[in-house]
């Protein structure tokens, strides 16, 4: 269906090709998942198909991509519309028209059907896609799930042979991902759609892909076989090689079945010293046991109320180690105090406990770094936060969770005085972030946005060092020195526009950075983020925590809260759900557990790094 | 309504009342019975009419309560039906300004009221008849009260218009050589509200840094990131239209793009040497047929165009009976008074020297209220849209 050959992209004349010699054939009916690390040309791949590149990039393509028979060279993407359809990354820069209707309809209106065999196909895809309810409205009050719905319905409509999508799940939550997905997998079984799809979260869809295509070697093949040697991997591909499993599983399920060896092997261990937990300076404050010397404190209280709210519900993960770590544990276990606690701690918990009350601080409570208390935040009618209630020590990871639009974003804005409360209090560090001058408030609170463009304005890293330093009254040299240990070997005078997404990334946490504040967040951090510069980015952020730093992510990444969070807290409706250890809240909830814990489950290992760790 | 009833009652007496209440009840709205946006304008633009043919702030305040009605009853939750509020502000804007003017610069207007006299700025010979501060009158004030109301009952109407019709509908209407032009200003039109959304964000993101967010400093900086953001995502759309389509073309001989051409440009050409002819002194007797000749051959010349794209449309708005009926009667509410002007032009023109209180003609008034009819003739809006 689609052909390559021999085919390289420079987009510089001197420049090193992005593509080179990739010479492969795709065949009809496959669904196709391009891996790689960051910025081996994934994009530039998808966009030869569609003929955007080289048409509309620019740029200078060697060899010949020919797709159902017609070669891209000749035939600018105008004239492949009916045979490709193509959704980029941002789904939002995709739509022409104002409502779903219309932008179903868009692409066969160019192509001039006829006006019965529009009607016919649009109703079709409605069905298809589940957007019937939606026909209607205005694409500016859609999710962002069901705008990547439509971005997919809208270039069906025409009903293309090839589709190609990039990054098609990575803006979303689980649970819009999986709908995403399941589209896909029906059209390549209903309609015999070949799909080429790039992919960074390749947990959600190694297991849908009948080829996987490697780059930049460009071989291709089926998916066990090149997750055996591929360098990006989801947990469930590491958690195989680990256990030395043949062939490799792709499914959770597989891996389930594979699993009671290596279940077996771990009896007897515990993932506690090993589960992310906060510093010990600040550990003492938060937790069970030394709660109970000060007293009721509603953080622990609710967060114990709800470990034993998801025994009854979720899996008996948390309830079988509780059990054991309050009942049949050592007598030290049973004064340890609260369940979850316990829990957590397991059996391997009694030493660290005793270490920890000995570290722990004088018992001054020192109020915590945010206290958000019966917080709601309103916009016209919409409730977007409701009766919330939150705290956050130093030191202390925590993992704010949720679907798309439940209010993480809103929160984060919230303790950043980007939002002014509707009603109840937010304080930081003791000061109520609307009302203070932004000065003063970049020192205790830093926050990375959703675009961690929206942070720089200057044209070069330098000018952008100088700047933050300025801003934040630090000592000139501050936050160049930063982004030297964040972001190595990175020249003064290059745009930050040429960065790629994980160094932007790193130069907006280097200029949050320069105020030293004490509490750190950051808004979907790992969108657009390939495995290693992921791993990278926990490695900083463990640091951080571990230098006392309070740090609060909103994300959609199950591993990324898995590997970083202390704590979990799921959001809902813009309402506290769950808050808890991550241990028990990722693994009483599916939607939001990782891989690891999945396979594993019912006993509480979050990360293959803890699994290894332990054998 | 009324007549509707009538003539069903004539009609069929036959059925039963239920029944004729269920075909002349207005149905949910839906994509189905979507009124064409053009009967929308064509209503609002009735209505615009009658008010640039009055003072009468009595029969402009109707107007303006039977626009509000109409929109209150009929509008969507979509983005664009917002846009009411929006008109409504700058009419009320615009009275204030036409007051303020005449405060300050005066006004031809004699009167005898003297309301209070403001310190008159001395100025030089050469621009007589310009006069700032000085004394102001009451009918000064009424007069330019009135005429700022006809204006804001102007605006309200087009803000009407806005707020029931989807201007990209209205666009879509436009013959096939246009469309692309149409497709152009729709994204246009969506990029407006994307530039001033980013504006938002950057500048509350300038928190972040620790800068102030407001001041003329603030749009300063983020101004560049803004152009650079809006450009990146028109780059974006172009390349999502090109990749689906836009712009494919059939082939068409030589001849007929030639002939296109000639008869597109010279149609213009006609349309302004008409125009020029009409409005100018001497030469109204060529003006007019030209002008038509001009508009024929540029109609010609824009289907022949059509002819080279080969796009279709997806359930393009029907001009049905409601469509007529709202239409209709937004033509009626402008014949009306157009008719009533000439009829009895002093009762729609309250005196303002001597001042005199404002009165409400009955018959201009009545007639006024025909311009309801959409209420009730067209589509209700679903409740489950409006909540949305």
């Amino acid at each position: 269906m689609i052909r390559f050959e021999n085919v390289s992209v420079r987009y510089e004349e001197d420049a090193e090709p992005t593509l080179r010699n990739v010479d492969l054939t795709v065949p009809e009916g496959e669904l196709v998942l391009l891996v790689g690390p960051s910025g081996v040309g994934k994009s530039t791949l998808l966009g030869t198909v569609s003929g955007l590149v080289p048409h509309f990039t620019g740029g200078t393509l060697t060899g010949r991509v020919t797709v159902d028979g017609r070669d891209t060279r000749t035939h600018p993407p105008r004239e492949l519309a009916d045979l490709v359809g193509t959704v980029g990354q941002d789904p939002s820069a995709h739509f022409v028209t104002d409502t779903v209707e219309d932008e179903l309809a868009y692409g066969m209106e160019s192509l001039g059907l006829a006006p019965g065999v529009m009607r016919r196909r649009v109703e079709e895809t409605l069905d298809l896609l589940g957007l019937a309810e939606l026909r209607d409205r205005p694409i500016a009050t859609l999710s962002g799930g069901q705008r990547q719905r439509v971005a997919i319905g809208s270039v069906l409509t025409p009903h293309p042979k090839v589709l190609v999508l990039d990054e098609p799940t990575s803006a979303l939550d689980p649970s819009a991902a999986e709908d995403v997905l399941a589209v896909l997998q029906r059209l390549v079984h209903d309609l015999g759609t070949t799909v080429l799809l790039a992919e960074h979260r390749l947990e959600r869809v190694v297991q849908y892909a009948d080829q996987v295509l490697l780059l930049p070697d460009a071989v291709m093949g089926p998916p066990a076989d090149i997750m055996s040697v591929s360098p990006v991997h989801p947990p469930v591909v590491a958690l195989g090689r680990l256990a030395g499993w043949e062939p490799l599983p792709l499914t959770v399920r597989d891996a389930r079945r594979r699993a009671a060896p290596l279940k077996a092997r771990l009896e007897g261990r515990d993932p506690a010293g090993l589960v992310p937990r906060p510093s010990a300076h600040a550990a003492g404050r938060e937790e069970g046991p030394a709660s109970r010397d000060r007293g009721p404190v509603p953080d622990a209280v609710r967060a114990s109320a709800v470990s034993s709210d998801a025994d009854g519900t979720g899996p008996p993960a948390p309830s079988a180690s509780e059990a054991r770590g309050s009942g049949g544990g050592s007598p030290g276990h049973g004064e340890a105090g609260s369940p979850h606690a316990a829990g957590r701690e397991g059996r391997g918990g009694g030493l660290s406990l005793f270490r920890r009350r000995r570290t722990r601080p004088a018992p001054a409570p020192a109020a915590p770094l945010v206290l958000i208390e019966r917080l709601a935040v309103r916009r016209g009618r919409v409730e977007a936060l409701r009766r919330v209630d939150l705290r956050v020590s130093p030191g202390e990871t925590l993992a704010l969770m949720g679907r798309n639009g439940a209010g993480k974003s809103t929160l984060l804005s919230t303790l950043v005085g980007m939002i002014e409360p509707t009603s109840g209090t937010v304080r930081v560090a003791g000061l109520a972030p609307h009302a203070t001058d932004p000065r003063e408030l970049i020192r205790q609170v830093g926050l990375v946005p959703q675009e961690p463009r929206d942070l720089l304005y200057a044209d070069t890293v330098a000018a952008e060092c100088a700047a933050a330093d300025a801003d934040a009254g630090a000592t000139p040299g501050t936050c160049r020195a930063l982004v030297e240990e964040l972001l190595p070997g990175v020249a003064d005078d290059t745009h930050p526009r040429d960065l790629s997404e994980g160094q932007r990334l790193a130069l907006a946490l280097a200029v949050v950075l320069t105020g030293r504040p004490p509490l750190l967040l950051l808004d979907e951090p790992t969108r657009g983020l390939d495995y290693a510069a992921k791993a990278r980015l926990v490695a900083r952020l463990r640091g951080l925590a571990a230098d006392g730093h309070a740090i609060v992510l909103a994300t959609h990444d199950v591993e990324l809260a898995a590997e970083l969070a202390h704590r979990v807290v799921i959001v809902a409706d813009g309402e506290v759900v769950a808050d808890g250890p991550t241990a028990e809240v990722v693994v009483s909830s599916p939607a939001f557990s990782p891989q690891v814990a999945k396979v594993l489950a019912p006993r509480p290992w979050l990360t293959v790094e803890q699994v290894e760790a332990a054998l | 309504m009324s007549t509707a009833r009538g003539v069903s009652a004539a009609s069929d007496r036959g059925a039963s009342a239920a029944s004729a209440r269920n075909v002349f009840t207005a149905p949910e709205a839906s994509r189905a019975n979507a009124l064409h946006a053009g009967a929308w304008w064509l209503w609002a633009l009735g209505l615009a009419v009658a008010a640039s043919r009055t003072t009468d702030p009595l029969l402009l305040g109707l107007l303006v309560g039977v626009a509000g009605y109409v929109v209150a009853a009929r509008r969507t939750d979509a983005p664009w039906s917002r846009s009411y509020g929006a008109f409504v502000k700058l009419g009320l804007f615009v009275v204030g300004l036409r007051v303020v003017f005449s405060l300050l610069l005066g006004s031809p207007i004699p009167g005898e009221h003297v309301l209070f006299t403001l310190p008159e700025v001395p100025l030089p010979d050469w621009v007589q008849g310009v006069r700032i501060g000085g004394r102001v009158t009451a009918e000064q004030l009424v007069f330019a009260l009135y005429d700022g109301a006809k204006l804001a009952t102007l605006l309200i109407c087009v803000g009407a218009a806005n707020a029931l019709a989807n201007p990209a509908r209205l666009l879509k209407s436009l013959p096939g050589a246009l469309y692309e032009a149409g497709v152009a200003v729709v994204v246009a039109m969506t990029f407006a509200p994307n530039m001033v959304a980013d504006v938002t964000r950057l500048r509350t993101a300038r928190r972040l840094r620790g800068r102030p967010t407001g001041g003329v400093r603030a749009v300063l900086q983020i101004g560049l990131p803004v152009l650079e953001g809006a450009l990146e995502r028109s780059v974006a759309v172009a390349a999502s239209m090109d990749a689906r389509g836009y712009g494919r073309t059939a082939r068409v001989p030589a001849a007929v793009r030639r002939t296109t051409n000639v008869l597109t440009l010279g149609g213009l050409l006609g349309v302004c040497a008409g125009s020029y002819g009409l409005l100018a002194a001497e030469g109204a007797a060529y003006g007019l047929p030209l002008l038509g000749a001009g508009l024929l051959a540029a109609v010609a010349g824009l289907r022949l165009g059509g002819r080279r794209t080969v796009r279709t449309r997806y359930r393009p708005d029907l001009w049905g009976v409601r469509a007529w009926l709202v239409a209709g009667s937004g033509a009626a509410v402008a014949a009306l008074m157009i008719w009533a002007n000439a009829y009895a032009p002093e009762a729609l023109h309250p005196g303002v020297v001597p001042l005199e209180a404002p009165e409400l003609p009955l018959w201009p008034a009545a007639s006024v209220l025909v311009g309801l009819v959409p209420a009730f003739v067209a589509p209700v809006p679903s409740v489950k849209e409006n909540n949305a």
